[in-house]
């Protein structure tokens, strides 16, 4: 899968330590069992979720949708049967499911409607760098109270001005004479920034802009009844309107210091961390979405008659549903995989990346195919898949857009030989083709780093202090 | 006191039900299986008895193959304190299934047998009368309401019948099949699901309960119910009284 050259560049600590962690897993792989099975509770979660989407989120999405309206209701029910809290660890009083078992649970959501699904996986989102990095008094406090008192927490990283470019920036808090922070700064396009508890906040707390990325940023906790909070109104989005995003000011935000998340410094590293997490969850949330549209498409073609036949006798017609069927069912083993992974405690980046990257184009395949199934009625909102291919395309957005993803994916592939090796054509496709200033490969089990940072128009490869041996390229 | 409820798997209510090409039954190979709504609607009211303090214990049982017992655990996940699965083949009548459950009733003693009217594959509507017979018990069918009062060991049932309601009360230990209006089933909530993982499932071979599958009724054929035909258009009211008259025979 992955060939790893012994040492190049005298970059040989690394490239061993990268084929210790590959060859571990490659042992487990051919050794363990591979089953397709799910589990009687997997099945369980599975009815439940499906129970809910068919009675509580499919009758209501389309009115949430014309309305422009977060589902309160709904989500208090949902609240109610757990889903909030599904991938709480049990110790905080959540029900500690694996990934791959939130995934499952998503996929049914998400065919109901995925602006209401995006709701649960910001919340996950926010979630994610705090079960994964915070303190124990953190987490007792933060995740403890959304199992308790069901509420739900924003992932707040993304500025006006600054999307994928995550280490651009520019909301600041700054050290006050007690330790604690002063926060200002204005966050975009933020889910659930209407309806949360709390939110998790990036924020520059070097202020030097040649501080390193992997340095210049802190993770922190914000309670949403801070004073100083603004929260925008919210946005009307092409798509997903059952979820709550929208813009939100900082002024003079006091944050106790105990709400950092992880360490001063290490912002940038806690909140990418998430992605890990993330991305499987936003490619069973694309799955949903491509099934409801090869349903729905199918159903009609039943249903519709053309030259004197119903539509699906069309070999026309076939294929094009056959070809979602086929994109559905491989797009969906690979965010099981991606999920699976994390939950073996291995990295999943690179698997993670491609669930995401792959998925998100097979619904909005599936959706825009679906469109063409139905026709004219396709493009009317009395028929479901308009809004389909709408809420689709923001899979194309958000949590890294298809194309950061597949850059992910390049890297670790070491399709260029090796995840360090940034002499060839990788790097020179980093800087032509992306607006991407600075990259950090991330590994969150250690810790330790590897970043690139824009120097002009070459690239420079800063090595940590522990690879003080290693020589820089 | 102890209430049973039985339950069966059937083809999801929501699944357009085809036939098989060898018109022996209806097709249930890849197609989505759920608890028989009755069912749930008999689990939801045994399960409410419990919460209000009248029931100590809920048993779910069922009878059939292997993948029953995955019906069985959304009972358990539902809220059924155990379960209890008679492994058997599928498609056993009604009689035979009576037998089964009294066996069972003898084995585990309940207070309360609680069943469906009737499962909506084969619409029956038997089985819960003839387990009455077989236990001499008396039987509350079409329940839209059920009142327990546990002191003088009295249920009041409440039936849909169709001038009206019709109220009966049973002398315990009774029989009561469910209909539709009598709850809204509750939803297994995730925490729930989880919880009954460590619920057990004790199984039961037809030896065990030494019933055999024996029955006198046969299938000779099932096929689909006819397609309607499309409408004509007459051309005069006269036209169409004769044809209301002579052909429809309505007037």
């Amino acid at each position: 899968m992955l060939r790893l050259p012994k040492n190049i560049n005298g970059l040989s600590k690394i490239s061993k330590c990268f084929n210790n962690s590959i060859i571990k897993s490659s042992v487990h792989t051919v050794n363990g069992p591979l089953s397709f099975n799910l589990t009687s509770e997997q099945k369980e979660l599975i009815e439940t979720a499906k129970k809910f989407s068919r009675e509580v989120i499919i009758p209501n999405a389309k009115k949430w949708d014309l309305n422009n309206e977060y589902p309160v209701e709904a989500h208090k029910k949902a609240h109610e049967l757990g889903f909030f809290v599904a991938g709480v660890p049990t110790e905080y009083g959540g029900l500690g499911l694996s990934l791959l078992d939130c995934c499952l649970i998503g996929e049914e959501l998400s065919y109901g409607c995925t602006g209401f699904s995006t709701s649960m996986l910001a919340n996950e989102l926010a979630l994610g760098p705090v079960k994964l990095f915070a303190s124990e008094e953190l987490k007792k406090k933060y995740l403890g109270r959304n199992a308790a008192e069901s509420v739900i927490a924003a992932y707040a990283v993304t500025e006006p001005g600054t999307g994928s470019n995550v280490a651009g920036i520019t909301t600041k808090a700054v050290k006050d004479n007690d330790g604690n922070f002063i926060l200002n700064g204005q966050k975009m396009w933020i889910s659930n920034a209407g309806q949360c508890n709390w939110f998790f906040v990036l924020a520059r707390t070097n202020l030097d802009p040649k501080a390193p990325a992997s340095k210049a940023f802190t993770a922190f906790v914000v309670d949403r009844d801070t004073p100083g909070i603004i929260i925008g109104r919210k946005e009307l989005n092409m798509g997903q309107r059952a979820s709550d995003t929208r813009g939100v000011t900082f002024e003079d935000v006091k944050i106790p210091k105990e709400n950092i998340v992880n360490a001063e410094g290490n912002g940038f590293k806690v909140a990418m961390g998430a992605f890990d997490f993330s991305r499987p969850i936003v490619a069973c949330g694309a799955v949903g979405l491509a099934q409801r549209a090869f349903d729905e498409a199918t159903k009609y073609s039943l249903e519709r008659k053309a030259f004197g036949q119903e539509i699906s006798k069309f070999q026309a017609i076939q294929f094009i549903l056959a070809d979602m069927a086929i994109n559905i069912e491989t797009a969906r083993l690979i965010y099981y995989k991606a999920a699976w992974e994390f939950d073996q405690g291995r990295r999943n980046t690179y698997y993670a990346s491609i669930a995401k990257c792959y998925a998100s184009d097979v619904a909005n395949k599936c959706a825009a195919d679906a469109v063409q199934v139905f026709g004219g009625a396709g493009f009317n909102s009395e028929y479901p898949v308009e809004k389909l291919m709408r809420d689709a395309k923001i899979f194309h957005i958000y949590e890294g857009p298809e194309q950061w993803t597949k850059l992910f994916a390049m890297e670790i592939t070491g399709n260029k030989q090796s995840p360090v090796d940034f002499n060839d054509e990788c790097c020179q496709f980093l800087t032509k083709d992306s607006e991407v200033s600075s990259l950090v490969l991330d590994y969150p089990e250690n810790f330790e780093s590897l970043e690139l940072t824009n120097v002009g128009l070459s690239w420079k490869v800063e090595i940590p202090t522990h690879y003080a041996n290693a020589t820089s390229i | 006191m102890k209430i049973m409820v039985a339950i069966k798997r059937v083809v999801d209510y929501a699944v357009k039900i085809r036939v098989k090409p060898d018109k022996s039954g209806v097709e249930t190979k890849n197609v989505k299986m759920s608890m028989n709504p009755f069912c749930e609607i008999a689990l939801e009211e045994a399960l409410r008895i419990k919460e209000s303090g009248l029931a100590s214990e809920v048993v779910a049982v069922s009878v059939g193959p292997a993948q029953f017992s995955e019906t069985l655990r959304t009972g358990l996940a539902m809220g059924a304190d155990r379960a209890i699965h008679v492994e058997a083949p599928e498609n056993i009548y009604p009689l035979t299934i009576a037998k089964i459950l009294k066996a069972l009733v003898d084995v585990e003693k309940p207070g309360l047998l609680f069943l469906g009217k009737q499962a909506i594959d084969n619409d029956q509507n038997q089985t819960g009368q003839m387990v009455a017979g077989l236990l001499k018990w008396p039987q509350g069918t079409f329940a839209s309401k059920v009142v327990l009062d546990k002191e003088k060991q009295v249920a009041t049932v409440d039936r849909e019948v169709d001038g009206g309601i019709e109220t009966l009360c049973l002398d315990l230990p009774a029989v009561i099949t469910t209909d539709l209006r009598l709850n809204q089933p509750r939803y297994a909530t995730l925490p729930n699901i989880m919880k009954a993982k460590s619920k057990p499932i004790k199984k039961f071979t037809l030896k065990d309960l030494n019933v055999e599958i024996k029955s006198d009724l046969e299938v000779v054929e099932v096929t689909e119910p006819p397609k309607r035909k499309s409408g004509v258009i007459l051309s005069s009211v006269d036209e169409l009284i004769d044809k209301l008259k002579n052909e429809a025979r309505v007037i």
